[in-house]
């Protein structure tokens, strides 16, 4: 790493951690851009990279790439907030390269070996066939240790220097995150059993522990860009924890309304879902008002300038409180309610609903602390947009949010069409794929694709060069 | 110094947060322990002593199933081997799969065992949804088994020759893209005639299971307006 004004080890392997996630990134959309073609031209590399290939790729690219860049923040944020190197980061370097390592065999297998004969071998080295969770077996075993390995270092650190609120939470969440993951790795010929214990995994991730992690990471940033109070500012990370798991733990119950389980959990998870927006809310107040408060404080002062140090990462954080609020709050509750759930499970609409929420709840804030690390890797005081950077942020944003509309109103198609009035059976599904709403949405939406696909390389230019720019407060 | 609120108080909120994380996760692990004991697997004594099981035991295979209107509950439920008085399974019609009624529960928990394990390695769940879940570039699979397509009436049988579903089902899934069924083609995943058996028992038994009504109104409408 040449010419980095960066001390901490810990940073400097949050710095690699964030160029795998960047290039895993960039390998989600590439993968989501081959299937968005293959629903408007199915002959495309038909019987050579299948839909279901590259559906796996996407959805896979997607939640690795998340999982290094939200370990990559915190060997970030670890030195600032206690005050002390992060213990154990030889071993964490390690485990980066084993993790490396291992996502790259796995992504080689997937490509070039697909699909093999229905044994265990199958499972153990060519994927497990579990939505989100395809990894083999031996790959699970291993993210095990490097999640375990990481959680180690954090709770070394966090015990051993100033244990800070946004650290506790991140202590208390990661070693949940990492739990969790062993309830999704064991196989059973009971396929009720099977879905019941895989949300453990996905719902709990996604809908619980990665939601606090993400107030966490917001916490971190308005304390570090626009210099908010640390007491204000931890003590809305705990009202934020309480309503996010008091709603996202039994929320959980919206996954269990059709796959085999109880009615009693048409009305739990009704309830409970249904309250999952409101932390949102808190979050994307929370952000404002921390904002405002700043910047208020500043012109009491009679100081005209921007109270912001990083006005890339800080567009990240707000886009970020905005599209968790939109994404997984408002797209979430449009479908979570049973007597709609009934004919909307299984749609387009849930698909809308994925991109809009994983995008905005954490690919937003994870783009913020990439930036974050090019200003310290830089040693830059206030770090200002670039021309890259306007263009990056809104392709990708205006990308991911034209094909939420394309797909949401193609997923009124399927729903009214395939579900409500032909009873969901084969015709009713091709009858609904022919209409023109779900046909021309396929094509709005690949349109919207390429447009996120190219403001991604607006984004890796930006991020590898903005930082010799001379256009900051050095 | 003037008395502070508790309200403002760090301390209070990190207690009520780990107070309602660990109500909330007791009380789901509780539910946990009651689901699990309603959706585990049911055997063969129990489909023979007329015990109705959210999942039933993988020798419903032997079994008639369909998918009917339920007065109590108000909405459809899988009825197993013929519907008695109250609306619900009698577990007395039997019906021929792959030429047999008689599959023995080691056999039938063999051929559900490659067929769940199957469906997994062909990545099913890539392209269809289970249950609900998976993705949308195909139909969903949950009554898969009841789907008209594949009946005395429907297309399926004609196209691959064959003059029952499951053998239908089979040769489809041995040789998908030669019977262009839309230009979404199915793609040739490798799988064999044993492979194939066990995913149509694994639909099968998939169709057998209690899903609360989901999805409405299978199979029961014919030409609805569809707005193309």
């Amino acid at each position: 790493m040449a010419n980095s004004y960066l001390t901490s080890e810990s940073k400097k392997l949050a710095t690699w951690y964030f160029t795998v996630a960047a290039t895993l990134f960039g390998a989600q959309l590439l993968f989501g851009l081959v299937a968005a073609i293959q629903y408007v031209i199915p002959g495309f590399l038909f019987e050579i990279l299948d839909f279901s290939v590259a559906r796996m790729l996407h959805i896979n690219a997607l939640v690795v790439w998340m999982v290094f860049a939200m370990f990559g923040a915190v060997y970030w944020l670890l030195p600032d907030e206690t005050g002390i190197e992060t213990v154990g980061i030889e071993v964490g370097k390690l485990l980066f390269w084993v993790f490396t390592a291992a996502v790259t065999v796995v992504v080689l297998v997937y490509l070039f070996i697909q699909v093999g004969p229905a044994d265990a071998t199958s499972i153990w080295f060519i994927h497990e066939g579990r939505e989100y969770i395809e990894a083999p077996r031996w790959a699970d075993i291993g993210i095990t240790v490097v999640a375990l390995g990481f959680v180690a270092n954090l709770f070394m650190t966090g015990m051993k220097g100033n244990r800070s609120g946004i650290v506790t939470v991140l202590m208390a969440d990661m070693i949940a995150f990492a739990g969790l993951y062993l309830t999704g790795m064991f196989y059973t010929d009971n396929i009720t059993v099977d879905q019941f214990w895989w949300w453990w995994v996905i719902h709990l991730w996604v809908e619980a522990t990665w939601e606090v992690y993400v107030g966490a990471i917001a916490a971190y940033g308005l304390i570090t860009m626009i210099g908010a109070h640390r007491k204000v500012v931890e003590m809305w990370l705990w009202i934020e924890v309480t309503m996010l798991f008091g709603s996202g733990i039994l929320g959980m119950g919206h996954h269990y309304f059709w796959i085999g389980t109880p009615e009693y959990w048409w009305e739990i998870g009704a309830l409970f879902s249904a309250l999952e927006p409101l932390p949102l809310v808190a979050m994307f107040i929370h952000v404002l008002y921390d904002w405002g408060k700043m910047q208020g404080e500043e012109s009491a002062k009679g100081l005209d300038r921007s109270v912001i140090t990083n006005k890339p990462a800080f567009t990240w954080f707000v886009l970020n409180a905005f599209g968790n609020f939109l994404g997984a709050g408002i797209w979430g509750f449009f479908h979570t309610l049973p007597q709609v759930n009934l004919y909307t499970h299984g749609t387009q609409f849930t698909s809308a609903h994925g991109h809009l929420a994983f995008f905005g709840a954490y690919a937003t804030i994870l783009i913020g602390m990439m930036y974050i690390a090019v200003q310290g890797k830089n040693g830059i005081k206030i770090l200002n947009n670039s021309t890259s950077t306007i263009f990056a942020t809104s392709m990708i944003v205006g990308g991911v949010v034209g094909m939420t509309v394309a797909l949401t109103v193609a997923g009124y198609s399927d729903v009214i069409i395939s579900r409500a009035q032909m009873g969901a059976t084969w015709a009713g599904y091709f009858d609904a794929q022919a209409t023109t709403w779900l046909t021309q949405g396929m094509v709005w939406r690949l349109i919207m694709g390429v447009i996120t696909f190219v403001g991604f390389f607006f984004l890796a230019k930006d991020l590898l060069t903005i930082g010799k720019s001379n256009i900051h407060v050095r | 110094m003037a008395k502070k609120s508790v309200w403002s108080d760090n301390r209070f909120w990190q207690r009520t947060a780990a107070w309602i994380t660990g109500f909330a996760s007791v009380l789901l692990i509780w539910l946990t322990f009651d689901t699990s004991a309603q959706i585990s697997m049911g055997n063969d004594s129990d489909l023979k002593s007329g015990v109705t099981k959210r999942v039933p035991g993988p020798t419903v295979i032997n079994y008639k199933i369909t998918y009917e209107m339920n007065k109590k509950r108000q909405h459809e439920i899988p009825v197993i081997g013929g519907m008695n008085a109250e609306g619900t399974s009698a577990f007395q019609e039997k019906e021929k799969f792959f030429g047999r009624d008689d599959w023995s529960e080691e056999e039938a928990t063999e051929l559900l065992h490659l067929g769940k394990l199957g469906s997994q390695v062909k990545n099913c769940m890539n392209c269809h949804t289970l249950l609900g879940n998976g993705a949308y570039y195909a139909p969903d699979l949950t009554k898969a088994w009841l789907d008209p397509a594949w009946g005395p009436t429907g297309p399926m049988q004609a196209l691959t020759g064959k003059s029952t579903k499951e053998e239908a089902m089979a040769e489809f899934l041995q040789n998908p893209s030669q019977y262009p069924t839309h230009a979404r083609m199915m793609p040739n995943l490798g799988i064999t005639a044993e492979e194939a058996k066990g995913l149509v028992a694994f639909l099968k038994h998939m169709s057998s299971i209690d899903t609360n009504g989901f999805p409405r109104n299978f199979g029961k409408i014919q030409g609805a307006v569809n707005g193309k």
